[in-house]
């Protein structure tokens, strides 16, 4: 019989590690939404954010600032950063290649992936960098129910906040302002929107830019967690089946997905790795997605296209 | 001048068809054909440079004619079928290590019914072959899903491939027969008898290998399967109403192309390695194949070999060309240096030339066909 109280600290911990996959998949969704682009260098973004902001950091401290300054020059100048990366990107791949079919366009987002990797560590080096913003250490809740009580990381809790408020300020934002419904216009057809006069290139600035951000925010939240290191771009591997299984268009279906490949492979791990050998994470959340693209292959929130196959 | 067909007229179909219709290609291919065959080993028993030392053979010749062939399976799957597959590590690994348990003899013990299946170890050239023979169920296996899905989401599905057999292959000890360290070591090379030890033994069973399924392959892709798989990648609603079966053509190319990479796992695991743990076949692995394939070309058989070539021989550059001038950069900086360069290349290839070096190359005949009048 397994006891209540480790099934539930299981489960949050697991929720909570979901809630940072679904960070780094709200860049995809981003970008997917708004440019059709399926974009595999998300989790070098989120390295290339995480490098820059951490050693900045690191010179601005040994510069005698204090760490208040420090963190508000080093993550302005991450997102100078991210703003100059997606404009090359826009100028340079994205913008030659407009109209081509999915395939190309998720191609040449793999050579981003390269390119950025081999920049971001050439640039700002390539070892493991401690980042701390947040406090890491944990809580033991409801000790009085459970022997032992439940463990919870605050770093955990402080990445669902900031989960939340992005999601808010995304769905604001492409629901209610000018900018947000041009995104989706150029979703639908990029020719079409582009005959109706919207400035197509600025669009794909602005989306590329807004998921830079957002990988700054998830590098934020990973780098405390994990240290800033190249590992961190298979993040964005994992990124995948949450799409896979929320669906790709959708901001929630990121939210709903991270939380439901977080929780179902931490209890996969505990609870059936220990009888088939471990280490069934790596793979877990694939095996998922794979069942939901069978079932269902818009994915739980996806909008239904109707294509035959 | 030197490269012009004319006058040379083809008087039945059998020669319409062939896979060289102009001479100068045939000479050509035949000139390279005797190098490979006969000018290496020959070179390399006089040891005439370059060939005095085994480097060029072991660190290069070698991994470019097992990835060469390799990057024919994935070309095959992605290129002529349009079905793009991040997995090709796993059908590598698969070929690897179905390769070794048969090289070394299965047991499979089933207890609960006081029975076990015993297959005592197979001559290596049968183990390479059924290796691939797995490798190509697999690939059916994973398959399936292009059935319903297509594009990224297949990607996704072939992923899934590339992480559950690299955990497979890592933690479940019965496929590396129990060794500690998770390691292997490939059996003996002898073939009915013909021992494969030294470096230009090895060379020339890959080549031979690779000669033979290349040939094999630019056959399949210009006959009718080849024709279905195209039919399918350039549009399959057209392809499934002029009467192609989407099933059939999906799964011959994914089986194909699995069967080919399985090969080519083997004999990288064998050949190549000698002793190899997962981390060989992992993710990074399937992107290097999926690089050789857009480098060299989409499409083309030729383009594999091409893009192998360059992919490989890229970071040796990198390494020497500096070194040469006088400014030695840090393995490191190599590093990086090599994925912003094929970053970049993926990119501008994707954007001015889709079919890659091949192209490129094809491009350069037909101007030479009118040179030295461009008109």
């Amino acid at each position: 019989m397994i006891a209540l109280g480790q099934f539930l600290e299981v489960l949050i911990g697991g929720l909570m590690s979901g809630v940072l996959y679904s960070l780094v998949a709200l860049g995809f969704v981003l970008i997917f939404k708004a440019s059709g682009v399926f974009n595999f260098a998300q989790g070098a973004m989120v390295l290339l954010a995480g490098l820059a902001l951490v050693r900045s950091l690191d010179l601005l401290v040994a510069n005698g600032f204090s760490l208040w300054a420090a963190i508000i020059l080093g993550i302005g100048f991450a997102a100078v950063i991210m703003a100059i990366t997606a404009w090359l990107i826009e100028r340079f791949v994205i913008g030659p290649l407009v109209n081509q079919d999915a395939l190309t366009l998720f191609m040449s987002t793999i050579g981003v992936t390269f390119i950025l990797e081999g920049a971001a560590q050439m640039i700002f080096g390539s070892d493991a960098y401690p980042l701390r913003l947040f406090p890491t250490d944990a809580w033991f809740l409801f000790e009085n129910l459970f022997p032992g009580g439940i463990l919870v990381n605050k770093l955990d809790v402080w990445g669902g906040f900031i989960a939340g408020i992005l999601v808010a300020g995304l769905a604001i934002f492409f629901q209610r302002t000018k900018t947000g419904r041009a995104l989706r216009a150029v979703a639908d057809d990029h020719l079409a929107a582009q005959s109706v006069g919207i400035p197509i290139s600025w669009i794909w600035f602005v989306v590329w830019l807004a998921a830079g951000l957002v990988a700054l925010v998830a590098a934020t939240v990973w780098g405390t967690k994990l240290g800033v290191q190249f590992s961190i771009t298979f993040l964005a591997l994992k990124a995948l089946p949450v799409l896979i299984i929320g669906g790709l268009t959708s901001i929630p279906g990121a939210i709903v997905g991270g939380l439901i490949v977080g929780a179902g492979e931490k209890i996969a791990e505990v609870f059936l790795g220990s009888h088939i050998g471990g280490g069934i994470e790596y793979w877990f959340a694939y095996v998922l997605a794979l069942a939901v693209l069978l079932v269902r292959p818009q994915g739980l929130f996806g909008e239904r296209i109707i294509e035959r196959i | 001048m030197l490269y012009r067909e004319a006058g040379q007229f083809r008087t039945t179909y059998a020669e319409d068809m062939a896979i060289f219709p102009i001479r100068q290609d045939r000479i050509a291919l035949a000139i390279l054909l005797g190098i490979a065959f006969i000018g290496v080993p020959l070179l390399a028993d006089f040891d005439i440079w370059p060939f005095g030392s085994d480097y060029l053979l072991r660190a290069i010749l070698l991994p470019f004619l097992i990835l060469a062939l390799a990057a024919i399976g994935v070309n095959i799957l992605v290129g002529y079928c349009g079905q793009i597959s991040l997995g090709s590590g796993a059908f590598m690994a698969i070929g690897a290590y179905s390769a070794y348990k048969l090289g070394t003899g299965v047991h499979i013990p089933l207890a609960s019914l006081d029975f076990a299946i015993s297959i005592p170890p197979l001559p290596v050239l049968l183990a390479i072959l059924l290796g691939g023979l797995t490798a190509a169920l697999a690939g059916i296996l994973f398959g399936i899903p292009s059935l319903r899905i297509k594009g990224l989401y297949l990607a996704v599905a072939t992923l899934a491939a590339q992480f559950f057999f690299d955990w497979v292959f890592l933690r479940v000890s019965w496929f590396t027969n129990y060794a500690p360290s998770g390691s292997v070591n490939a059996p003996t090379l002898d073939f009915f008898g013909l021992n494969v030890g030294t470096p230009i033994e090895r060379y020339m069973l890959c080549l031979i290998f690779v000669t033979v399924f290349a040939v094999l392959a630019k056959n399949l892709v210009r006959g009718n399967l080849g024709r279905q798989w195209m039919a399918i990648r350039d549009m399959d609603i057209a392809a499934e109403l002029i009467g192609i079966r989407p099933l059939y053509a999906k799964l011959t190319a994914f089986a194909v192309s699995s069967f080919i990479i399985g090969v080519a796992g083997a004999l990288w695991a064998f050949v190549y390695l000698g002793s190899w743990e997962p981390l060989a076949f992992s993710i990074d692995r399937s992107l290097q194949l999926l690089f050789m394939v857009i480098i060299g070309g989409l499409g083309s058989i030729m383009g594999s070999f091409v893009g192998a070539a360059f992919i490989l021989i890229l970071p040796i550059m990198l390494n020497l060309i500096p070194t040469q001038l006088g400014v030695p950069l840090s393995t490191e900086t190599i590093t990086h240096l090599e994925f912003i360069i094929f970053g970049s290349l993926i990119c501008y290839l994707l954007i001015k030339e889709p079919h890659g070096f091949a192209r490129l190359i094809s491009i350069g005949k037909e101007k030479l066909r009118l040179w030295p009048f461009p008109y």
